[in-house]
């Protein structure tokens, strides 16, 4: 996701920000996961913009998607030549406001950017868990949120909000933990993978499990499953856009030449693009936590919570207000499925529910690029929920 | 959000109808000026249903609960009895299926509020009568190929309509207003021939 990042136009910014750590589920009180295995110790990195408020009152929580990690805004150092993933969302008088609210974001159970997960050291081996790490869903990445929410003292979270998968983890708390959650935001964003979906992750995972190096997820300390990884980038990169973001992005331009190169070279601007953005993800992501996060993202299945299996039912445990965002131009979770889950919520006798298609051409990651429409929906939701709750 | 426009003639003659604290829905709700009003003078429960992206995000933006959709599917949803109040202003003239859509609202509230404009106004009458043309009025703004307004009706013809479909009127206000509509006042003779518009409390009978 981060190819999008620049410095934000307006020049205002959260500044410098540290990334933080929170240990938990120490042995023998490990953590259960959905699974039924326990995993434990625990850690999660998170980051913090803003002030917390003196009644703990002004909470927004940040989830991440697939890729993505705790440094949502801000810089780490003045040597950073990029900010966080959602820079031009969060910070002072953006749409979602640091000078009023207090914005945490956490690396997922699973992830590999400071939170355990399969590259993590299995204290019993003392090596890399690799393939021994348990399966995690999205419930279990909720779960360890809401250990990190104890921890800092907060009871009750004013607005959440997050694209793709983390529009999954928004919607798995609101049924999870309902009494904590005033409002959400999902966006982009789905109640269930479509098989379409599906079946890009696993040809992404298929890429990664068949390059020699991956070596069964034993690959720590030796060489990385780096093609694979690659290419499981360039597979996703070509979901989150779109026909006319690439059509608009590309076209059928050469790169760097003016002619065809009649060899199995780059010849086109897109072909170079996808190779770019696959050598960029695999200096900074770990082979393994894309198999155990995209397999998380797979599992999911809201419809299916507490064994429901009825939408509408699932909703009617929720009690946040809603604002539901789609956009237009995304297939990967097109506004068809949003829309299934605005209809579950009203027949689920929720009232306080928005919901809004965003006029966007860049495909499923348009949630991650400045657009003022979307920024005023934000802003308009959380401070209307903020106005409502004193 | 308070902005200090009067609220317009026709939608202050809704919101006098509407309890304090109760749950309404506007169909097709624009950008939202009618519920935010109810909600900040009357504490409603408020939802909209807006068709148009920009429009809603007036509406969210103000922090009032609006789903973008169509009006006609949207209804399909809520379970019955979920709203004190549907109210439909001035688009009953619009829609393709207007009695499907009286059904529906009657199923989801326990009352509705339906506006439109009359098309029994002398002014439409006799621009028929005198001039032969297709009307055009403060009201009916529309040339005939590009109007939305694809039911012609009456104060006359919503009494009939109510009485053939079987739906109480509780109430009936009929008003005329200005070329802008800001202000008005209440027509009590000859409504069908003075009246610029139709404002009518139902409920199922």
């Amino acid at each position: 996701m981060n190819e999008y990042i620049t410095h934000d136009s307006t020049g205002k910014s959260v500044g410098k920000v540290e990334k933080q750590f929170f240990t938990f589920a120490q042995p023998p009180d490990e953590m259960v996961l959905d699974s039924g295995a326990r995993l434990g110790p625990i850690t999660l990195a998170y980051e913090t913009y803003g002030t917390l408020n003196r009644d703990k009152s002004n909470v927004v929580l940040i989830c991440h998607a697939l890729t993505g990690d705790s440094h949502a805004a801000g810089y780490y150092s003045d040597a950073d030549d990029k900010p966080g993933w959602w820079d031009n969302m969060i910070g002072p008088g953006k749409g979602i406001d640091t000078d009023k609210y207090f914005v945490i974001c956490s690396n997922v159970l699973g992830g590999c950017m400071g939170s355990t997960g399969p590259s993590s050291v299995n204290p019993e081996t003392g090596r890399a868990w690799g393939m021994d790490f348990p399966f995690v869903t999205i419930g279990d990445m909720v779960r360890a949120q809401k250990a990190l929410m104890d921890h800092l003292g907060i009871k009750k979270i004013l607005s959440m909000t997050g694209g793709s998968m983390g529009g999954m983890q928004v919607l798995q708390w609101c049924v999870q933990y309902p009494e904590m959650v005033r409002s959400a935001i999902p966006m982009a964003t789905t109640m269930r993978h479509s098989a379409l979906a599906i079946a890009f992750n696993e040809v992404a995972r298929q890429a990664i499990i068949a390059d020699p190096n991956w070596n069964n997820g034993d690959y720590y300390g030796g060489k990385k499953p780096d093609l694979g990884l690659s290419v499981a980038r360039m597979i996703g990169h070509i979901t989150y856009l779109s026909d006319e973001a690439m059509r608009r992005k590309f076209g059928r331009q050469l790169q760097d030449r003016a002619d065809l190169s009649y060899q199995f070279d780059v010849d086109f601007q897109v072909e170079s693009y996808l190779r770019h953005q696959g050598a960029k993800f695999v200096e900074r992501f770990d082979a393994n936590s894309f198999l155990y996060i995209t397999k998380a993202a797979d599992y999911f299945d809201l419809t299916r919570f507490e064994n429901a299996n009825s939408a509408v039912r699932v909703f009617s445990v929720a009690a946040a207000r809603f604002m539901v965002i789609s956009f237009t131009s995304d297939w990967l979770y097109p506004t068809y499925q949003s829309r299934e889950m605005v209809q579950a919520m009203k027949k689920g006798g929720l009232l306080d529910v928005s919901f809004c298609e965003v006029e966007a051409q860049w495909g499923h990651d348009a949630f991650l690029l400045p657009n003022e429409r979307l920024t005023n929906l934000v802003r308009g939701f959380i401070d209307s929920v903020y106005r409502d709750a004193k | 959000m308070q902005n200090n426009i009067p609220l317009r003639f026709d939608l202050q003659v809704i919101a006098s109808w509407i309890r304090a604290g109760s749950r309404v829905i506007g169909l097709g709700c624009g950008e939202g000026e009618l519920l935010a009003h109810l909600k900040a003078q009357k504490q409603v429960r408020e939802t909209g249903i807006e068709i148009v992206e920009q429009r809603v995000v007036r509406c969210i933006e103000q922090g009032l609960s609006v789903i973008q959709g169509d009006i006609n599917e949207e209804v399909h949803d809520y379970p019955d009895d979920t709203f004190d109040y549907v109210i439909l202003s001035q688009t009953l003239q619009q829609v393709y299926d207007p009695l499907a859509l009286i059904e529906s609202m009657l199923r989801i509230g326990k009352k509705a509020i339906v506006s439109f404009p009359n098309f029994g106004h002398w002014h439409v009458r006799a621009q028929v009568l005198f001039t032969g043309h297709a009307p055009v009025t403060p009201q009916l703004p529309y040339s005939w190929y590009g109007t939305p307004n694809i039911r012609i009706l009456s104060i006359k013809d919503f009494r009939e309509f109510a009485g053939q479909v079987g739906f109480s009127i509780l109430k009936e206000v009929t008003i005329n207003t200005d070329k802008q509509d800001k202000s008005g006042r209440i027509v009590q003779v000859l409504p069908n021939l003075r009246a610029t518009y139709g404002i009518y409390l139902i409920s199922r009978e």
